[in-house]
């Protein structure tokens, strides 16, 4: 490739005694731009001294993980209030789920330029495929795209389990309801939401991508109350990685669990059941909706917010249905 | 103006006795008296120590003989072994604390009450808010234990500062002290060689300096600071980190067998578990503490993280492993790996 060189046309009248970069450029040509305090110019700089060992990638990959043992070992590691881990995040939680993201589900990022570079903003998506990887997918989504962190709400559910709960609060998530979600986009984060609850994420595969009841229009409330703009979020691939046919409500009810899904391959495959299949996604984030030309008190009336609720509702099930129809097929 | 006269209950214990030193320093305040069944622990030159028993109705005479104008009650104990029982604890926390009010109603030259408090009032529960305000209550009050005396000693003292409109009524809601001279039981279990957490949990704790939990006691005694307050230093840590930072071991247990091992460590006597310090050790709890910054105006020297750290520093726990020596299998260990890989001992693939 040749590179992008700035060909100065007062060269000629160039003091004698200034010296020109010792570099070669691509083309294999001297270079001619003006030389620093080390004989190249700034783009032929070499990246660092020469030593006995230069370190190789595999030394310096090496080094930054057991930097990372170490803090983790001596405690050295900061976390905020809610519980969020970012040195365990980045490190470790999300690089385990990038091979899921690139390779098994192919996610699409359509959008991004909507979500802000600074300060709050909810997302609010729909939610599905049993099991809430639609929710974790989204976070990586956010973060490969933005750089920021995607705080998520969950239900207590994820808090009550021994493991899951823990690594669900320091990868940065909490509990879904208004105190925590507000403190958080007063603090200027990035806040996702799934109104659906236990609804989406549970429903017969008969009945994929039809938006259910958005709660009860909490999370219009909060983001009236603070401001932050809403971002409708459309995640279409997820509603197939465990079709459920059926829902064992006996047995749900047995465990504790919200539902009890019977998909074609669990729980007759047993384990391997568990395996989502490799759907092709496309997260899309819609345009914003600003609430801060609203006023606060807005949130006082319900009428208000079941209207803007829907209007919500209504921009995420558009996009759905308009990238069901751009997608190929379920799986490319 | 006359000088301020001041009872303390619980003056046997770390805050009420240190509470009473740093008054007897202060020329504006008058005569200091302590209420308790055991002497003072500290060495108190000017304060009067008057060996009663809160739930003696001599408790009446001993306000009224005193003529005081601040109670600062203080006398709420934690931890069952220290009272002799559970039942007995609850005796003294409740029923105690209930007479130290009814007594109050007729202290005539009383303006101010201070009562110390704690966050434990939030309980622990993954169904609340990761962070309490002090206005929100938490879904369920705690139902067990000194979390719940706490909470019901804290309505006595509402219910009180209805009753007397005149009295102002400080209450402070502090997180678990920590610090190289007062001991809880969170200091006790940072002691133990190997320590019992519960498996698959992880929570975080917020954790109040005892040089600051003193400061903030003596300025809600000396300064008007009506209202409740949670006090804590900033930011929080996760139980795992703070042992980790402690070098400690950490050994998880199931919960389900967690009431058993705590059975069994309360019968050594070395540490107090009791079920609201099991929920504490899955769930953890943090209260907010802008109040304490903005209104109440002290904003605690220590953070979190930093009061740990001097309390591992200055208490000189038996560290399994130290940082330095983290450090030193650090390098060790790249040193080793990083020759290997020169040796060509591991395939190009992964090298590159």
């Amino acid at each position: 490739m040749a590179e992008a060189e700035v060909i100065r046309i007062d060269h000629g009248r160039r003091a004698a005694d200034t010296q020109l970069c010792r570099g070669r450029t691509a083309g294999g040509r001297p270079c001619r731009n003006r030389a620093g305090a080390s004989g190249f110019c700034r783009r032929h700089e070499p990246a660092e001294q020469p030593e006995a060992h230069s370190p190789s990638r595999f030394e310096a990959d090496l080094e930054r993980a057991l930097a990372f043992l170490r803090r983790r070992v001596t405690g050295g590691y900061q976390v905020d209030d809610f519980g969020f881990d970012p040195d365990l995040t980045e490190n470790v939680l999300l690089p385990i789920l990038r091979p899921l993201f690139d390779r098994w589900w192919r996610v699409e990022q359509r959008g991004l330029d909507n979500i802000p570079a600074t300060g709050p903003a909810l997302l609010v998506s729909n939610h599905s495929g049993t099991l809430p990887w639609d929710a974790l997918m989204m976070k990586l989504a956010v973060y490969e795209g933005t750089g920021r962190h995607c705080r998520l709400l969950a239900a207590d559910l994820p808090f009550r389990l021994p493991v899951v709960g823990e690594i669900a609060r320091k990868s940065g998530n909490t509990l879904a309801c208004a105190e925590d979600s507000t403190r958080l986009l007063d603090a200027g984060e990035i806040v996702g939401v799934f109104p659906e609850g236990y609804k989406g994420i549970g429903k017969p595969f008969r009945e994929r991508y039809k938006l259910q009841r958005f709660g009860r229009g909490g999370f219009v409330e909060v983001a009236l109350r603070t401001g932050a703009p809403m971002i409708p979020v459309s995640i279409v691939g997820a509603e197939e990685i465990y079709p459920m046919l059926y829902n064992l409500k006996p047995l749900a009810r047995l465990l504790g669990f919200p539902y009890f899904p019977v998909t074609p391959t669990f729980p007759a495959l047993g384990v391997l059941g568990a395996v989502p299949l490799p759907s092709k996604w496309i997260i899309e984030y819609g345009e914003p909706i600003n609430t801060s030309s609203f006023t606060p008190d807005a949130a006082l009336d319900p009428m208000f917010v079941f209207n803007l609720t829907d209007q919500v509702r209504e921009a995420i099930q558009q996009t759905l249905y308009k990238n069901l129809m751009s997608r190929r097929s379920v799986f490319f | 103006m006359p000088k301020q006269r001041v009872l303390i209950t619980g003056i046997s214990r770390f805050l009420g006795g240190h509470l009473a030193q740093r008054l007897e320093q202060d020329p504006d305040v008058g005569e200091i008296f302590g209420v308790d069944l055991e002497p003072p622990g500290v060495e108190l030159q000017r304060t009067e120590f008057v060996r009663a028993d809160i739930r003696n109705p001599l408790i009446v005479k001993v306000l009224q003989a005193t003529e005081v104008d601040t109670l600062v009650h203080a006398a709420v104990i934690a931890t069952p072994g220290r009272a002799g029982g559970r039942a007995q604890m609850k005796e003294i926390n409740v029923i105690g604390t209930m007479q130290l009010f009814a007594a109050c109603q007729k202290a005539e030259k009383l303006q101010k009450v201070v009562m110390k408090s704690t966050t434990a009032v939030y309980g622990s529960d993954p169904t609340d808010p990761s962070i309490f305000p002090e206005d929100v209550g938490p879904s369920s009050h705690p139902r067990t234990g000194y979390a719940k005396d706490a909470w019901e000693v804290e309505n006595y003292a509402r219910s009180f500062g209805r009753r007397r409109p005149d009295v102002d009524l400080t209450i402070l809601r502090f997180a678990n002290f920590i610090g190289p001279q007062i001991d809880t039981p969170l200091t006790r279990y940072f002691s133990l060689p190997v320590v019992p957490t519960a498996f698959g949990f992880d929570p975080r704790i917020q954790l109040l300096h005892e040089e600051d939990a003193n400061e903030i006691l003596y300025r809600a005694t000396r300064e008007e600071h009506p209202g409740t307050f949670n006090a804590s230093g900033d930011g929080v840590v996760y139980l795992s980190q703070a042992l980790r930072m402690a070098g400690k071991i950490a050994i998880p247990i199931a919960t389900p067998f967690m009431n058993l091992i705590s059975g069994a460590i309360r019968q050594t006597g070395l540490v107090d578990f009791s079920p609201e310090q099991l929920q504490f050790l899955q769930w953890g709890r943090v209260g907010d503490v802008n109040r304490l910054k903005t209104q109440f105006g002290y904003t605690p020297r220590f953070t979190t993280a930093e009061a740990l750290s001097d309390f591992i520093a200055r208490s000189k726990l038996a560290k399994v492993f130290s940082e330095e020596q983290a450090e030193q299998w650090e390098k060790d260990l790249y040193g080793f790996l990083a020759r290997l890989a020169r040796s060509r001992a591991i395939p190009d693939a992964v090298r590159s």
